[in-house]
């Protein structure tokens, strides 16, 4: 019982990843929050969901997902660079705006998959225990994503996309195009987080136009812990990171469900999680731990 | 009587354009560059200098007039585009170089300055010798630091590598922004000669903005002055070199009244 719980944990934790990969490009390399995460992840479980249910293969219909995350991605970049809205409003405007069109997409609040083929019913995953189906998927997909972004950042354009975000006058005094970078890391990240809501969905059974409420926490949960957990890395290590942040995160959820808390309780636990996280160079500059100790020690003051 | 390689004719630059505090910093401002001048900018505050900087990097849109390289107009040019002939450093070191990114990956960036960057592989290593080389004439240990995010560097340090990567790729015009100003006066000194070197050596087309009217006289082979969004006054050759401290402040002074 409590093995299989810690199997489902990484599971969850390896399918989430997508996320926290995702924010990763926008939160971290770009330096701003995108909201719209909201509503890219809801959707790509919406339209991974509704293909499938129209018979399209899961494949197909995964790949569907990633291309409408990055629509999204592409509707926030041209209101933030194009339309000069502040990036936090134009995430907003376009996750509120993807609750309708995800309505649209199912025709109804949720849509199961009941009897309906998934990437968990492939061949080589049909066929694992219960959960490690999840694992070994979320395994694959995280490491093609990861090799993938380590890849891509080490480019010529990764290294102006990080430019962009690191200092955006020197980039334009460079020459690099700040606007289409900046589009091109929200198509990006949106089509990962895309991705993430179809593997989610599949997992899961379902898709609900609710599911998005939250998943930014989520997402920025992955990021900060493992930053926390593992301090000062090398880009290529803290996008391996992000991914074990994940994890921890799952087995943190473990422990409160196994505490008695239920499922209503996660959202609560999951921002009070982050923010005490976020905090904690606050918290080690006011209680000052060494200075306490050291005046604790001597007797000459 | 070398070649024109920039032209500005009757630039007119405002700021605040239909609104109430509109403002008219370039005034029908005229200035012919030839290839190979190094001319120092002086001129009290608010007097254009940076407007005229921005103008022709193409940071601010100029309202009329045109802007010429080498005879052919750049004036509705993006700021981008510029940058392929083009470029500056600022005065602030923060502005120059990326914080997170390491000396050696901020030098890669500035060798492809104006370019397309592509999907290909970045080459990094295979630029370490050159750059490590390139670093050590700077005689401030940049050579020892490459590796090291530019973030942890010293301000003069910053600014001498924003320097070296203005110039890693010639540029046909280089703006210099007051970029020895936020510095303590010996470091201020060294990079001023390491820079007066470079452009010599590399016969660099440069503008200078400088509020030390010693180097102003000192370095450059012309000299201009800037006073309401004109030029009042520009100097090049045997005259400048004749210029001295006095008569130039008693003029610089005057244009404060």
């Amino acid at each position: 019982m409590t093995f299989g719980l810690g199997v489902s944990a990484i599971g969850q934790g390896l399918l989430w990843a997508t996320l926290g990969l995702g924010l990763f490009l926008t939160f971290r390399i770009l330096d701003f929050p995108d909201m719209t995460v909201e509503g890219t992840f809801p959707m790509g479980a919406a339209a991974c969901v509704a293909a499938i249910n129209h018979g399209i293969s899961p494949i197909w219909a995964t790949l569907i997902a990633i291309g409408v995350g990055m629509l999204c991605g592409l509707a926030t970049g041209l209101l933030y660079t194009k339309g000069k809205i502040p990036i936090l409003l134009a995430g907003i405007l376009v996750m509120t705006a993807a609750y309708s069109v995800n309505l649209r997409i199912m025709g109804r609040s949720n849509l199961t998959l009941l009897d309906k083929p998934t990437l968990l019913k492939l061949p080589f995953l049909e066929h694992l225990p219960m959960y490690f189906d999840s694992v070994m998927l979320g395994f694959v997909v995280i490491t093609i994503l990861t090799l993938v972004l380590i890849y891509f950042l080490q480019t010529e354009l990764g290294q102006a996309f990080i430019a962009t975000g690191d200092n955006e006058k020197m980039a334009r005094s460079l020459g690099i195009k700040t606007d289409s970078m900046k589009i091109m890391g929200l198509m990006v990240s949106n089509g990962v987080i895309g991705l993430g809501g179809a593997l989610v969905a599949q997992n899961d059974g379902y898709a609900d136009v609710n599911m998005g409420i939250g998943v930014i926490v989520i997402a920025l949960a992955s990021i900060i812990i493992g930053e926390v957990a593992f301090g000062e890395l090398t880009m290529n290590q803290r996008l391996v990171a992000v991914t074990l942040g994940s994890i921890l995160y799952r087995f943190v959820l473990l422990i409160v469900l196994r505490l008695g808390f239920n499922t209503n309780d996660l959202k609560l636990f999951s921002s009070v999680v982050l923010a005490l996280c976020m905090m904690l160079p606050v918290f080690r500059n006011v209680f000052n731990f060494k200075h306490i100790w050291k005046r604790g020690v001597s007797t000459d003051e | 009587m070398s070649k024109p390689i920039l032209e500005l004719r009757h630039v007119v630059t405002k700021v605040n354009r239909n609104t109430p505090e509109e403002l008219t910093l370039l005034k029908d401002l005229n200035l012919t560059i030839n290839e190979g001048d190094f001319i120092t900018v002086l001129g009290s505050n608010g007097a254009g200098k940076s407007t005229l900087f921005n103008s022709i990097a193409g940071n601010l849109p100029i309202d009329s007039g045109d802007i010429l390289l080498r005879g052919e107009s750049i004036a509705h040019e993006s700021e981008e585009r510029r940058t392929r002939f083009l470029s500056r450093v600022f005065q602030d070191p923060k502005l120059g170089t990326a914080p997170r990114m390491t000396v050696a990956e901020n030098l890669l960036l500035a060798t492809k300055r104006g370019e397309r960057r592509r999907l290909t592989p970045r080459h990094l290593n295979a630029h370490m010798a050159e750059f490590k080389k390139l670093t050590s004439g700077m005689g401030n240990g940049l050579d020892e630091r490459l590796t090291t995010p530019t973030g942890n560097l010293s301000g003069g340090q910053r600014q001498a590598l924003s320097f070296l990567m203005a110039t890693l790729r010639k540029p046909d015009i280089l703006l210099l922004d007051e970029h020895t100003a936020a510095l303590d006066p010996k470091t201020s000194q060294q990079l001023m000669t390491t820079t007066n070197e470079r452009i010599t050596a590399e016969n660099l087309t440069c503008l200078m903005i400088t509020h030390h009217l010693d180097d102003a006289l000192k370095y450059g082979n012309r000299l201009i002055v800037i006073g309401n969004g004109q030029i009042t006054f520009d100097v090049s050759g045997a005259e400048k070199q004749a210029l001295t401290q006095e008569t130039l402040y008693s003029f610089f002074s005057d244009l404060q009244d």
